[in-house]
């Protein structure tokens, strides 16, 4: 067995304990309720809707790693698995970018008609 | 080789199979196949922001001020705040299932299956009833941009949980049957990563869809 097989075994021998999930969790529900409190901020008109839509974003961020990295083990996990997952998610997310900034950022590009 | 064989004295473990990579094929499969979901929910969340706020008539999806008039919004937010809660849930369940599987505790593996697929469950009941109302306020696949665009995005990723319901309630036949020990610990995981995956879509669409106006 190679050094970096002896990692992995070692990696996935590691269980995290039941409390760290639990802790996760709960993370996740806070991070919720913010995000809901963003949207209500913006309806009551205490910001602006571009600011509640840089902190629901960046809230949605945070709980995206939370999953992917502690629940779908990705960060004690093999790299390998990381990349395969990483890789297109970052395309999908430049397709969404793109798409977004093509038909609401640049107004040229839109010709009014769907 | 023999599966049970290769996986030797380290049953849980399929970094002991003699593969190129050192990894087990399936776990790494499941891997790819994630990868290509991304891009199937990526171009479905592209397409509905780029058609967003571009509807010409109503059912709209946030409160919209029309000649004068405000025109109220049809998504329920206190609705999908709670199946969002629900959903997220389900994901704790998940990984503590997979726990119990991992340190040979039946009685948990059992439990917390059961949880997923119910709160997989009720998270579709909540999807059932929020489609059903917007069809009989007026919102369909034809309607408008929103309408196509929405039930496109949102009925693909119920089609994902629908599925994930039917495997949580598979394992959760097979832990009652005594054949969820830890040496599937494997199969529970690529469970999980369905599951937990299904979650984090949603973690996406919920805000774009129903939080950001």
């Amino acid at each position: 067995m190679t050094s970096s097989t002896r990692e992995i075994v070692h990696d996935q021998h590691a269980h995290p304990s039941t409390r760290f999930y639990w802790i996760i969790g709960a993370l996740l529900m806070v991070l919720t309720v913010l995000e809901i409190f963003g949207y209500l901020g913006e309806t009551r008109a205490v910001y602006t809707a571009g600011i509640a839509a840089v902190i629901i974003l960046a809230l949605s961020a945070a709980k995206f790693v939370a999953v992917v990295a502690y629940y779908m083990h990705l960060k004690p996990d093999h790299k390998l698995f990381t990349a395969i997952f990483v890789f297109p998610a970052l395309l999908g997310t430049l397709v969404i970018v793109g798409m977004t900034m093509l038909f609401h950022v640049i107004p040229s590009t839109y010709t009014g008609h769907p | 080789m023999d599966h049970a064989h290769a996986l030797g004295g380290h049953a849980a473990d399929p970094a002991h199979i003699d593969t190129a990579t050192g990894l087990d094929s399936r776990k790494l499969a499941f891997w790819t196949f994630i990868g290509s979901e991304c891009l199937l929910f990526g171009s479905l969340i592209a397409t509905y922001m780029a058609y967003k706020g571009k509807s010409l008539n109503g059912p709209y999806p946030h409160d919209e001020m029309i000649n004068g008039h405000l025109v109220k919004g049809i998504l329920n937010i206190p609705l999908t705040s709670f199946s969002t809660f629900i959903l997220l849930m389900s994901s704790v369940a998940m990984v503590m299932a997979l726990n119990g599987v991992q340190r040979g505790k039946r009685r948990d593996a059992i439990l917390y299956l059961g949880a997923t697929a119910l709160f997989g469950s009720v998270f579709l009941g909540c999807q059932v009833y929020e489609f059903t109302h917007f069809y009989h306020e007026g919102l369909t696949l034809r309607s408008n941009l929103f309408g196509s665009t929405f039930f496109v995005l949102t009925g693909f990723h119920g089609a994902h949980v629908t599925v994930g319901v039917i495997y949580m309630i598979t394992l959760l036949v097979l832990a009652v049957r005594g054949k969820l020990g830890p040496e599937k610990t494997l199969n529970v995981e690529i469970a999980g990563l369905y599951w937990h995956f299904v979650d984090v879509i949603w973690i996406v669409i919920f805000p774009l869809v129903y939080l950001i106006k």
